[in-house]
């Protein structure tokens, strides 16, 4: 990852490696009496490819555009190569933007828009014809170099603006729900494709979107948000195996999820019965509840733990399929059967039973 | 489209029926192909025949070369229509600017104080200035009694107050025809500038002026052509030296008879807006006017015009950098709205200073005055002449309002259900009455209705306003029927209803707003129209603002302040309530 060379303190490069490329500290924005997003902090590494994941109104884009400049910050600083940014006006940061709806300037072809910020930027003229060059051959679209953003598809589209922000190297990456105007196969594509350039460049991409699949095939680290803060920050795997919070476990994949009181004995009350919890399992928060991922819930009661329903619903999805059952107090649960394993019947009692240690405690 | 098919229920009769959506179109292209393309054509044709022999002849034009009074007249009309244009779009654009920025629910209050000034009719406008700028006016009695100048300033009858009246008048339309182009930019392009590294005054220039230019073409053309056709403020704020083109022609008219003469110099005043329009339609495309997109234009002239926006931004950024520096980053947020203000009081107090001058005690204008009765509307209401001219205003405008929205309601639908490669056309077509001078149309309607006997008859006044009125109601309903989802239509199809109780049961009442919007604004355009009114209203059947023009021709008295305020008065009741009319017809869609 090569920065601007006119950035004054390259001296400073082993420094900022240990401060984080980008570190936010009590970082919070308030309109009026509403606030958009909690005092947060966050630190991101080089080359790190982070999602903030959320659903609407959690504050993700607020944190994203204050961590562009966009928006300024009520509270905390946005420290940026080690340098504090807080203050710095949307065109000195250095940072790349995509937008959701891409932002292509319908007035200039596609090259001159990728040449856009290299001549903000002052580059002689025979660079921003090489790198325009190069950038577009990155993208696929070295024969579009001439068009009109309105002449191209979505997908073309959004490679511009993927083109036209790779193209000057910035600091930081940022994507704003890029995919969200694309239809689910064109959006498969385009996470590949973003993958490799993540690969290939070697860039800072924080990466905001309320799509989970998405974020479990991108992102390095996750960091969920909810209610204008950070839920949970971590691995993909982290957070899809061990949920800290019920919305964590509900938001991320399918859960079933019992809420109940702890008897102070390693096991759980709940409506459906007692339940023992995974072993080493710490003091729980105010609203306890187990969660168990559909593909860990066995039929029949293997260890003890299981609950009774009557099956409501089959769901054959190729290499799966989900048995959806009723539970006494109107409850759902899920189940996801591999292709060997027998299927029940509708409106069949099942009883279904999962290992103690694949329930996961959470607040 | 296929809401006609469908609700004919018979799919062999879609054809037809396709057509059939443009028949409705058909009796307001014959009302304009009898009214306004005949007499208009007709006076153009007179210029070309010699009237003694009746023969081909271009002598009208020979002796236009010939004389030097009627080339500089030209020139004159040239000049100040440009520099209205030009000065309208440096006053219209940032207020423009700043109006598109403001909240959604706080613009629509701030845009009244662009609607009303135009709205309001050009005379009481022109009366207004005739105040305030005169020897004895208001700013002169200011000036000289404070003690800032000895002498009364001239501020009238000469270029200044001319130039003065002409930008006042145009500024609004500047700002309608800008704004809507401004709205429709999507703001996020200029943040993605600034995210890519422009600083706010190279996004601005290289992004959102670009994008705007459209609007402002547009703007400066629609001033541009409206100006050419000007009489009112040259011939009360100008002297001879500001002679425009529209003041000689009702010269020929109405003193010389010389019909002739008269079309030769419409001829011109059309060719000259013609050229305009014809100009614009090169570099920009018509289409932007009515909301299409910008052509992007290729070659070397979008490179020349790129580096000269680039060139732009430079002096730009190193102006704002300056004033930055001057005022701090805070104190420069302030030089956009208190600009804006600025103008808004510039369109707004001049017409309200005419309120108190309604209610003075005393003989003369004076401000401020001496004392405040109601003597001079006790004058206004007990003229025979006045009242009889006011309620002629008032039949007239609601017979016009009537006979435009009904022909602009219908041309609207058949429009909106037809995409034939025709549509477009028709549509320039009945948008044409704003484009032609007025003051063409109106001499092309004396000759006509002098020979049907339609002179100074209600009726005659009631058809030259519904030709001015039509592209009003046309562009409302038009507006309102393009949000209107067509697929209720179909949905009543199918739930079983036939054309007519669609129409009656479902689309009237949904669009019932922009109906009564349509009325209203044509009910507007007719009750302070003065061209037409000129010359087809005559003796007693006069109208008020012609007998406002005949008292202001003759000597300003305090009674014209009472008329005013109450022409202001109706004109801008009428305007609240169509505003109101047409937001909820097109929120409720």
């Amino acid at each position: 990852m090569t920065t601007r060379t006119d950035t004054p303190d390259a001296a400073t490069t082993g420094q900022r490696a240990v401060a984080g490329k980008l570190v936010i500290e009590g970082l919070c924005k308030r309109y009026g009496a509403t606030t958009a997003l909690e005092p947060s902090s966050l630190s991101v590494t080089e080359g790190e490819f982070l999602t903030l994941l959320g659903p609407s109104g959690s504050g993700k884009t607020t944190l994203l555009q204050l961590i562009c400049g966009l928006v300024e910050a009520s509270e905390g600083r946005v420290v940026i190569d080690g340098r504090d940014q807080s203050r710095m006006p949307v065109h000195q940061r250095d940072i790349g933007l995509v937008f959701q709806h891409y932002a292509l300037f319908p007035h200039l072809t596609v090259a001159e828009n990728i040449a856009f910020p290299l001549k903000m930027r002052g580059r002689p003229s025979a660079e921003i014809g090489k790198r325009v060059e190069d950038a577009l051959a990155m993208v696929h679209l070295g024969q579009l170099a001439k068009r009109f953003p309105r002449e191209l598809s979505g997908g073309q589209q959004q490679r511009v603006a993927l083109a036209r922000c790779f193209v000057y190297q910035p600091s930081i990456i940022l994507m704003d729900e890029p995919l969200g105007a694309l239809d689910k196969k064109l959006r498969e594509h385009m996470q590949i494709e973003i993958k490799r350039l993540h690969r290939e460049s070697g860039a800072t991409i924080i990466y905001v979107t309320h799509d989970q699949e998405e974020a479990l095939a991108l992102s390095d680290r996750i960091c969920l948000m909810n209610h204008a803060k950070i839920e949970q920050l971590g691995t993909p795997r982290d957070i899809y195996e061990r949920p800290r919070t019920a919305f964590a476990a509900d938001f991320i994949g399918i859960s079933n999820i019992f809420r109940g009181r702890w008897d102070g004995n390693g096991s759980l009350d709940t409506a459906h019965g007692r339940f023992v919890l995974p072993s080493g399992a710490q003091s729980p928060g105010a609203e306890p509840a187990i969660v168990i991922r559909p593909e860990h819930l066995k039929l029949g009661a293997p260890d003890g733990n299981a609950v009774t329903g009557r099956v409501s619903e089959i769901v054959y999805a190729g290499s799966e399929t989900r048995v959806i059952a009723a539970l006494g107090d109107g409850g759902q649960l899920v189940l996801r059967l591999g292709p060997d394993d027998a299927v029940p019947a509708i409106n069949e009692d099942i009883v279904a039973g999962w290992a103690r240690d694949r329930a996961v405690l959470v607040a | 489209m296929s809401a006609v098919a469908a609700s004919g229920g018979l799919l062999a009769r879609a054809g037809a029926l396709r057509f059939g959506a443009l028949w409705l179109a058909v009796p307001g292209l014959l009302f304009l192909a009898f009214f306004f393309v005949w007499p208009v054509a007709q006076l153009l044709g007179l210029s070309l025949f010699d009237p003694d022999s009746g023969r081909p002849s271009i002598a009208t034009y020979e002796r236009i070369a010939a004389t030097d009074v009627y080339l500089r007249v030209l020139g004159i009309t040239f000049r100040i229509a440009g520099y209205t244009a030009l000065y309208s779009l440096l006053i219209g654009y940032p207020l423009a600017y700043w109006l598109s920025r403001l909240p959604d629910m706080y613009r629509g209050r701030m845009l009244l104080f662009v609607m009303v000034p135009f709205w309001t009719s050009y005379l009481v406008k022109t009366f207004a200035w005739m105040i305030l700028l005169g020897r004895s006016g208001i700013i002169n009695s200011l000036a000289t009694g404070s003690g800032l100048v000895d002498q009364p300033l001239s501020l009238l009858h000469n270029e200044f107050g001319v130039m003065v009246g002409m930008v006042h008048a145009m500024v609004p339309l500047a700002v309608m025809t800008m704004l809507p182009v401004m709205a429709g930019i999507d703001r996020r392009l200029v943040q993605a500038a600034q995210t890519l590294g422009a600083s706010p005054a190279h996004a601005f220039w290289l992004v959102y002026f670009k994008l705007s230019l459209p609007g402002v073409a547009a703007a400066g053309l629609l001033v541009f052509i409206s100006s050419l056709g000007f009489f009112i403020v040259p011939a009360f704020l100008g002297g001879r030296r500001e002679t425009m083109l529209a003041q000689l022609i009702i010269t020929q008219v109405q003193e010389l008879l010389n019909w002739p003469f008269a079309g030769a110099l419409a001829a011109m005043m059309l060719a000259a807006a013609l050229v305009s329009c014809w100009f614009y339609d090169r570099v920009f495309g018509l289409s932007t006017i009515a909301g299409g997109s910008a052509q992007v234009g290729t070659g070397r002239i979008r490179d020349i015009g790129l580096a000269i926006l680039s060139g732009l931004a430079r002096v730009a950024g190193a102006l704002s950098s300056l004033t930055q520096r001057l005022l701090g980053r805070r104190g420069s947020g302030f030089i956009l709205p208190a600009f804006a203000w600025l103008a808004i009081v510039f369109l707004v107090v001049p017409t309200l200073l005419v309120i108190p001058l309604a209610f003075t005690s005393s003989q003369f204008l004076e401000f401020p005055p001496p004392g405040y009765g109601l003597s001079w509307f006790r004058t206004y209401f007990e003229s025979p002449l006045w009242i009889q001219a006011t309620i002629r205003s008032f039949g007239v405008a609601f017979a016009t309002a009537i006979a435009a929205t009904a022909i602009g309601g219908f041309t609207a639908l058949a429009l909106a259900n037809s995409r034939t490669r025709w549509s477009g056309l028709i549509f320039a077509f009945f948008l044409a009455p704003m484009i032609v001078p007025r003051i063409v149309i109106a001499v092309g309607l004396f000759y006509l209705f002098a020979r049907i006997g339609l002179v100074a008859t209600d009726l005659g006044l009631i058809i030259g306003h519904t030709v001015l009125a039509i592209p009003f109601a046309l562009v409302t309903m038009a507006a309102v029927l393009k949000s209107y989802d067509q697929r209720l239509d179909q949905a009543a199809a199918t739930l079983g209803a036939n054309r007519l109780k669609t129409l009656t049961g479902v689309t009237i009442p949904l669009v019932k707003g922009g109906l009564v919007a349509a009325f209203l604004f044509s009910f507007i355009t007719s009750f302070d129209e003065l061209t037409i009114a000129i010359f087809i209203s005559g003796g007693v059947k006069t109208t008020l603002p012609k007998q406002m023009w005949d008292d202001m021709i003759l000597q300003l008295n305090p009674t014209l302040a009472a008329v005013s305020v109450v022409v202001f008065v109706v004109v801008t009741v009428m305007l609240l309530v169509a505003e109101r009319f047409r937001s909820s017809s097109s929120s409720s869609s």
